[in-house]
């Protein structure tokens, strides 16, 4: 966090000179360790069972905080009889179907819902990332469901979670992790301390956390402990993305991603969501309980911001013109497809994969067979040049008068350079005024897509034919200014906003969208932010003239919400849980929650509220049901759906580990997504043979001085001068093993690629005992590319292609390799040394080692149908 | 300049009976550089910004003057960033007013082996007949069961989190209607 994250990093110095106690869990000791009071050396890839280790701690010694548990978790739930975990089972869950290499889920429902509860097979969940749509609410389960207050029934969550981790004992977290079981305990100890009425602890984690096969479970792991210590909806609780773009958490609201539309709302399906009613329906589950019961208004409000007065409900707003995704269309799955010849063109806007995305190598080699590229960019970046300067020119793979890619570089406006709002990592919206004109040609993606659209539109102005009149039906009148007629982007957010359509009044919240036709609203999560015709976003009252929560500061997704469920603040009595983390409270004499924040509960819905039977909606919460985006209202340690991977974390190895998994039959997630391309491969890991030609673990993170693919800080002088060369970082002990020098050169190599790198010997990595052996780290940044001032071989060449089943990230934070000291070889001789580590290593290209690990016993998939599993 | 002035101008004078007795303000000042003031005092105007590289959200404050940017500085007013900005940050002027930045449009025609210059209208032009070229090309209307597709597999992009929202809006908007989805960004990677 002091490294990627400074300025953020601040609050923990705040917290520490206040008391707190701060661990530092992290494979390379960095300036965050150097401030940390504990620093845990970890081996990559093990955080599953490391925080396992933790859950076993707390549910052993019972020192969760057994009042927020019972009430605001769903401990006390009963789950199936058919449901058998992967524990007793080699480490599959029951219903793994290998067909597919998925589960299906109805043994994991809570009992007597095994049909019910939108169950089944979770194979197209997987291919669509329907786990991303989480990001806003959780899976939809029945509404009553069976508990045991006391804790006791052996099928309760409380008693399955106990079980599946009683075996993460600070031995095995020791076997596994390579920490010593002493420093284990202390960070129990202190976490489990920071937990109670009185007290609260946080979890941070950066991004590089998700980018693993295993990535959703690393976090819902966190989730769990920090439920069972009460720190979730609490002051000083949670568990805190650090993000690492300006706007990413926007863009997720408001997705440029391949199976979102704004809100969290689906891509239909082309299966199951043939008509609107089983596409609103699919999300809405009728009869569910929670706030997602006004589905409907929202998605008939989004098409009618889409296509304006063309969308009626007669005609179902205009559903029909939404495109239908029939399977996996991730960015992995395209750059495959352009290799194969089934892309025409591309559009890269401020982003360059042939640096920052997996596989560099094959990002290269994808653009080389487009049609045509569009590059929209502050500069020249690799993705721009990949056939005049990139390596596979050096190597004569690509050739430029062979190379048929039409490229076209459009110079973009800076940050400074337009109006607009980004959402940073704690959902919170900042206008930005903008200060000047763009230099020369350069232009926002505002005025570049809506002139695109209007030309698009021009062209095809009086076509007859049926797949043009989405484009003409389009709603894209925007008022312009200036000399370029860049589009008002305050028009814009107040179309995301939404408004009335009859009086074109902003709506003050999503509450006010309508599924009549009524309202359009661009994306129902941030309704508000433009309410009574303000721009909330533009706030700016200074921090230091308002309390600590600072409500007037920007504008928080949903309904300036700074902290979500809040509830939880309180005990289920309303009550403050201490004076001291009071937050959100009932007051009972008002008749209404209060506190420092927006409630995120209805206002005056009474802690004592018990739904009648057979609500559903936000009517079937209870006054003590703090989750309201949950089908449930508790939060959840066990996940009977919407994890695709499993109901509860459990550790595997990374998809390239040189450890054979010490907990379990199975080696690697067994629903991990594999691509069988011939550009692909995948380094053995046991107990495939031949792991040992790829001895050692690497992993990448970020400088301080660099940004991601080094676009916006290698083109940037002072932070060029700052970090100006690629390196590798290595433990003394490695150095001596594999002969490396201090200020030498080494190079790297897998199956994929071999890049070279400065050496820097130190004690920042040390070397770790992991099972009875040693296991040596190295340490690279990943910012490097052939383009900018500072120039560099690219990390993430070394990777290949293995994706997390839930939202189809890649696993790019660890790998195998070797390493050996002088620069790598040039010209073809470079393909040779790859080819011969291929060889000596078994690996065929193409091929990926079997999702099951061989001798792993495989039970009955159960039944299940055939839907989608988890909404 | 007479003794007097020789006199105060001497730094261990200043330091010995002045207010600055260790020497780290006032008394070590030049006569140069207490002439000089910050270019922010110069600006025309402000623009309160918010910095582009990570999530964090710093507060900026933009100094200008012309149409120049002379000065990024932290806004302290910023809750989440009370005025400071990191190295990156630190260094956002350089950044937008980079010599290596682009201001032109380049081309680079199919086996070709150098950039050509092309006008911006132009150049939008004959995007927007490749996407309609590509459209025509690998339109889907339906699935083999009659179910509807509308799309094209044809055209991809990829970018966005380093956008502002209502860009990310325009984008998913118009690629939505144009049939194209295969639309990916960096919470992707």
């Amino acid at each position: 966090m002091a490294e990627a994250h400074p300025v953020g990093f601040q609050w923990v110095m705040e917290a520490r000179k206040r008391g707190a106690k701060v661990f530092h869990v992290d494979p390379r000791f960095t300036r965050t360790s150097a401030s940390a009071d504990v620093y845990l050396p970890i081996r990559a890839g093990t955080d599953i069972a490391l925080l396992g280790g933790v859950i076993n701690y707390i549910l052993t010694n019972e020192l969760d905080f057994r009042e927020y548990v019972l009430a605001y978790t769903n401990a006390a739930t009963i789950v199936s009889e058919d449901f058998v975990d992967a524990e007793d089972a080699e480490g599959l869950f029951s219903g793994f179907d290998p067909a597919t290499g998925s589960y299906v889920q109805d043994s994991w429902q809570y009992a007597g819902h095994e049909r019910d509860s939108g169950s089944g097979h979770t194979a197209t969940a997987r291919e669509t990332a329907a786990g991303l749509r989480h990001e806003s609410h959780g899976a939809p389960i029945a509404g009553q469901v069976e508990r045991d207050e006391t804790l006791q029934h052996p099928r309760c969550v409380y008693q399955i979670l106990k079980r599946h981790f009683a075996r993460y004992t600070p031995e095995m977290v020791q076997r596994v992790c390579g920490l010593p079981p002493e420093k284990f305990l202390e960070l129990a100890r202190a976490w489990t301390q920071n937990s109670g009425r009185e007290r609260t602890g946080c979890l941070i984690y950066s991004v590089g956390w998700t980018q693993h096969s295993v990535g959703v479970q690393y976090i819902r792991t966190g989730a769990i402990i920090q439920l069972l210590l009460g720190n979730v909806g609490r002051p000083g609780g949670g568990v805190l993305a650090l993000r690492g773009h300006a706007s990413i958490q926007g863009s997720t609201d408001i997705p440029t991603l391949f199976n979102l539309l704004p809100g969290y709302l689906p891509m239909p399906h082309h299966a199951q969501h043939p008509t609107f009613d089983d596409w609103v329906n699919a999300i809405r589950h009728p009869g569910q309980k929670g706030f997602w019961g006004n589905a409907r208004a929202y998605a008939a409000s989004l098409l009618k911001a889409y296509w304006g007065e063309a969308a009626t409900p007669d005609n179902d707003f205009c559903y029909g013109y939404l495109p239908r995704l029939t399977g996996d269309h991730g960015t992995y799955q395209q750059v495959l497809d352009m290799i194969d010849g089934k892309i025409r063109g591309y559009f890269l806007l401020g982003q360059n994969p042939a640096v920052g995305s997996a596989h560099g190598r094959a990002q290269r080699l994808g653009m080389a067979n487009l049609e045509w590229l569009v590059v929209r960019d502050l500069f020249m970046i690799e993705s721009a040049t990949f056939w005049q300067r990139g390596p596979e020119v050096a190597t004569g793979e690509i050739v430029p008068q062979e190379c048929r890619t039409e490229v076209f570089f459009l110079p973009a406006a800076s940050h400074v350079e337009k109006e607009g709002t980004f959402t940073q990592t704690q959902r919170l919206l900042q206008w930005r005024e903008k200060a000047v004109d763009p230099p020369g040609d350069a232009r926002s993606e505002l005025w570049f897509f809506y002139h695109l659209g209007r030309r698009l539109r021009e062209k095809l102005a009086g076509s007859p034919l049926p797949r043009d009149r989405a484009l003409l039906d389009l709603a894209w009148d925007y008022p312009t200014h200036g000399p370029h007629d860049e589009p008002d982007a305050e028009a814009v957010l107040r179309e995301i906003n939404g408004y009335d359509i009859a009086t074109g009044r902003p709506l003050a919240g999503f509450a006010e969208a309508r599924d009549d036709g009524t309202t359009a609203v661009g994306c129902w999560i941030y309704a508000g932010v433009y309410a009574d015709g303000v721009n909330q976003a533009a706030r700016r009252r200074p921090g230091g003239e308002q309390d600590w929560v600072a409500a007037e500061w920007g504008w928080a997704w949903p309904a300036n919400r700074r902290m979500l469920y809040n509830r939880a603040s309180a005990d289920p009595q309303g009550r403050p849980w201490s004076d001291r983390k009071r937050y959100v409270w009932w007051d009972e004499s008002a008749g209404r929650w209060t506190g420092h924040d927006v409630p995120d509960f209805e206002v005056t819905k009474a802690p004592s509220y018990r739904p009648p039977p057979g609500a559903s909606g936000p009517a079937a919460l209870a006054g003590d049901d703090p989750f309201v985006m949950q089908a449930d209202g508790k939060g959840w340690l066990y996940a009977p759906s919407g994890v695709l991977d499993g109901p509860l974390p459990t550790h595997y190895e990374p998809a390239e580990s040189p450890v054979r998994n010490p907990l379990y039959g199975q080696q690697g997630n067994p629903t991990r997504k594999t691509y069988r391309h011939p550009v692909n491969s995948v380094n053995p890991s046991p107990p495939q043979e031949h792991s040992q030609v790829f001895p050692y673990v690497f992993t990448v993170s970020r400088l301080t001085e660099h940004h991601t693919a080094g676009g916006m800080s290698r083109t940037v002088a002072p932070l060029a001068e700052l970090q100006p060369e690629m390196f590798v970082e290595v433990s003394p002990e490695l150095a001596t093993l594999a002969g490396l020098n201090h200020l030498g050169w080494a190079h790297l190599v897998s199956a994929r690629a071999v890049i070279e790198a400065k050496v820097l010997v130190t004690d920042r990595l040390v070397p770790l005992r992991v099972d009875g052996r040693v296991i040596h780290q190295l340490w690279l940044p990943y910012h490097f590319g052939f383009e900018g001032l500072v120039t560099g071989d690219s990390a993430n060449d070394l990777f290949g292609i293995t994706l997390d089943p839930n939202v189809l990230i890649q696993e790019s934070k660890i790998g195998t390799c070797d390493v050996r000291p002088g620069r790598r070889p040039t010209g073809a001789a470079l393909g040779e040394l790859v080819d011969d580590y291929r060889r000596r290593a078994g690996v065929t290209p193409g091929a990926v080692p079997p999702a099951v690990t061989p001798g792993v016993p495989i039970g009955p998939p159960g039944s299940g149908g055939d839907g989608e599993g988890n909404g | 300049m007479g003794l007097r002035d020789v006199l105060l101008g001497w730094p261990v004078y200043r330091q010995l009976t002045g207010a600055d007795p260790l020497g780290r303000g006032a008394a070590a000042q030049s006569a140069r550089s207490a002439a000089l003031t910050p270019r922010t005092e110069a600006a025309d105007r402000v623009a309160r910004s918010v910095c582009p590289y990570c999530a964090v959200g710093c507060g900026q404050r933009v100094f200008v003057s012309g149409n120049q940017v002379t000065q990024i500085e932290g806004d302290p007013d910023s809750p989440i960033s009370r005025g400071r900005l990191c190295p990156k940050g630190s260094a956002s002027k350089s950044l937008v007013t980079s010599p290596l930045r682009q201001t032109t449009v380049r081309y680079r025609r199919p086996y070709g082996t150098e950039w050509e210059d092309l006008d911006l209208d132009t150049a939008l032009d004959m995007i927007a007949d490749r996407i309609l070229a590509a459209r025509a090309e690998t339109w889907e209307d339906v699935d083999a069961e009659g179910r509807p597709l509308n799309r094209t597999l044809g055209i991809s992009s990829l970018g966005g989190a380093t956008l502002d929202n209502e860009e990310n809006y325009l984008i998913k908007k118009l690629f939505t209607a144009m049939g194209a989805l295969q639309i990916e960004n960096q919470a992707r990677i």
